[in-house]
């Protein structure tokens, strides 16, 4: 058989690092995110007053260099509550959809792996739960467990799981039958071997972006579930909370509301901002279309 | 040579579906000897994947096995998971058609091939990587320190199929299993897939399974020719002895379908005919029968036996054998 003699050396060329304009409004999503951060983190030693101090005479106070951005309706100062429930609003945001990204994702890769029996247990009892309704969930909680920090946490924690189970089982479902994952079998590969270091690195990248999303989304429910005074107990402050105050008094000095909003607003938009770039400067598939 | 490494016998696999029971690989019968090459051929869903996912306990859950899988002594279908999982490991390996899919997308070449090899050879990551390079090199991926760093993205069809090519061969494996190797990949990249693989089976003396639609892959490389319709092994024989004097009416479609480059031009290409018969349906007489130009009533009336007639390794299933075969040069 004629065939074309073609074992030339080939040329290869260097994977030539591309560096990618992050953009300005990258730059300042990250800097406005640790600026929270560290805010919250050193809140108790920074000479900021004390968030739960009221001063009767001082009601709605308008910025001064006693308080920068004024007193809210019971005397209180208005910076240091912010930055104080800048504090309650991240460590819920950040932890409850840890929580759903940790029990979620695992249940949904082991149930989009393994299939079966397993799969219509996992998935039948995440119906339920995502049927039951969630603020009736919250008020149970909180009547019998009382209102905490840790307590609210778990409640969105808990709550979210049925949603990271969801993207991780699709996602692990259109990749565990794709060759590698044969392939690896066949190489003799374990089923935690498999799970761990072939579907995990493939699934995380969603789940990732669902948890950046889940951090804003929960930032956001925190708030209206400590508007509902379902959330933080007073006198703590989170930035929920502060909205639900500042609503009495909206008439008379709207800024009450109005400045928590902008920081759960402006945070927010940083964590997705965050997260989109994130994915897609990490996704080593966007060249392979 | 040095014995049967690997013996199928009577192997069987039904697949359950909606519209009934499909029998993908019927009652199938093949023996393979250490450092020996056996192509299987056949056109799509002719059981030509499944068989070579039965040898490998591959196959889908819902999927029965029956007959015997004997590799080295052991039969793969008795054996506990654990052991299999073991056997694979050490002797078994396999390359898939698509280089696209059978790499993980989300992890580096060097991930891949330096994991695999730590986790079969047990070495340490820096002997590891000297053997990956070495792989790489052998499979003939130039500058391969660099490829190590790469995402399966980053490098061309042909490039990837090499990869898992090396990734297939770091555990030194007895048999491998080459699924449609060359499909995906362009013509020019074909001809030197296939060499590479040949190379390297001589090397390393390991047996190798070509599973192909496309007759001239197998011409020049397998010792043995399979040639697998509806099933069922149709016809079986040294690759010389198929190309020289085919029996089965298939064989010969299947030759006739390739196109030839000394053709006039717009000579219409023979195609076959028809369809394969659906499965899930399995025909009274040869299932070939309602394609075949030799087809008569005895053919569709009961199942031609696999027999060998004037020679004992050659074997095959017809009522109306082709005698006068054209001599056609592989």
């Amino acid at each position: 058989m004629a065939t074309l003699e073609l074992s030339l050396p080939e040329e290869v060329e260097q994977p030539v690092r591309r560096r990618r304009r992050l953009g300005f409004l990258f730059w300042f999503a990250i800097f406005w995110i640790l600026l929270v951060v560290v805010l919250a983190m050193f809140a108790p030693i920074l000479p900021l007053q004390n968030p739960v101090d009221m001063d009767m005479l001082e009601r709605r106070a308008w910025f001064s260099s006693e308080h920068w951005l004024g007193t809210d309706g019971l005397g209180r100062d208005e910076l240091s509550r912010l930055i104080f429930g800048a504090g309650v609003s991240l460590t819920v945001g950040l932890c409850a959809p840890m929580i759903g990204l940790t029990i979620g994702g695992a249940l949904g890769l082991l149930a989009g792996y393994f299939r079966g029996r397993f799969e219509t247990l996992v998935v039948g009892s995440m119906d339920v739960l995502l049927a039951f309704p969630p603020l009736i969930f919250a008020l149970a909680i909180v009547a019998y467990l009382g209102q905490s920090i840790p307590n609210l946490t778990f409640i969105l924690g808990f709550l979210g799981i049925p949603a990271f189970m969801r993207v991780s089982r699709a996602a692990t479902l259109t990749l565990a039958r794709r060759e590698f994952v044969i392939a690896a079998e066949a190489l003799g590969a374990s089923h935690a071997r498999i799970l761990l270091r072939e579907l995990l690195p493939n699934v995380f990248l969603p789940l990732f972006a669902f948890f950046l999303l889940g951090v804003a989304v929960t930032i956001v429910v925190e708030g209206s579930l400590s508007f509902l005074g379902l959330g933080v107990p007073p006198p703590m402050a989170s930035w929920g909370s502060m909205i639900g105050e500042g609503r009495e008094s909206l008439e008379v000095a709207p800024r009450l509301a109005f400045l928590p909003a902008v920081a759960m607003f402006v945070t927010v938009l940083a964590f997705n901002l965050v997260g989109d770039t994130l994915r897609a400067i990490t996704d080593p598939r966007q060249g392979a279309l | 040579m040095s014995g049967v490494l690997l013996s199928i016998r009577d192997v069987a696999v039904d697949l359950p579906t909606p519209r009934g029971n499909l029998r993908a690989v019927d009652h199938v019968d093949l023996s393979l000897e250490a450092g020996r090459t056996l192509g299987i051929v056949g056109e799509s869903g002719c059981g030509k994947t499944m068989l070579s996912r039965a040898i490998l306990q591959l196959l889908p859950k819902k999927a029965k096995l029956a007959g015997r899988v004997m590799f080295d002594g052991q039969d793969l279908a008795q054996l506990a998971p654990e052991g299999l999982r073991r056997l694979r490991a050490r002797d078994l390996a396999v390359v898939f058609q698509d280089p696209m899919t059978s790499l993980n997308p989300v992890l580096t070449i060097g991930t891949q091939l330096m994991e695999t090899i730590q986790e079969h050879l047990e070495l340490d990551a820096s002997a590891a990587k000297k053997r990956s390079i070495e792989l790489l090199t052998a499979v003939g991926i130039p500058a391969p320190e660099q490829r190590l760093a790469q995402y399966p993205h980053q490098c061309s069809g042909g490039m990837r199929q090499r990869i898992a090519i090396a990734i297939a061969l770091s555990c030194e494996p007895k048999l491998l299993i080459a699924d449609e190797p060359t499909t995906a990949l362009d013509v020019t990249i074909q001809a030197q897939i296939l060499d590479l693989l040949a190379r390297e089976q001589r090397r390393r003396h390991m047996a190798m399974i070509i599973i192909t639609h496309d007759l001239g892959v197998v011409a020049g490389r397998a010792d043995e020719v399979a040639v697998m319709y509806a099933g069922r092994v149709v016809e079986r024989a040294p690759t010389q002895a198929l190309f020289k004097h085919m029996h089965m009416p298939y064989t010969e479609a299947l030759l006739a379908a390739i196109p030839k480059l000394d053709a006039a031009p717009h000579t219409p290409l023979p195609a076959i005919s028809g369809r394969p018969p659906d499965p899930t349906r399995p025909l009274k007489g040869c299932s070939f029968a309602p394609r075949c130009r030799y087809a008569t009533n005895r053919c569709h009336e009961a199942k031609p036996e696999l027999k060998s007639a004037e020679m004992p390794d050659h074997l095959y299933a017809c009522f109306h054998p082709i005698q006068m075969a054209e001599g056609i040069g592989a």
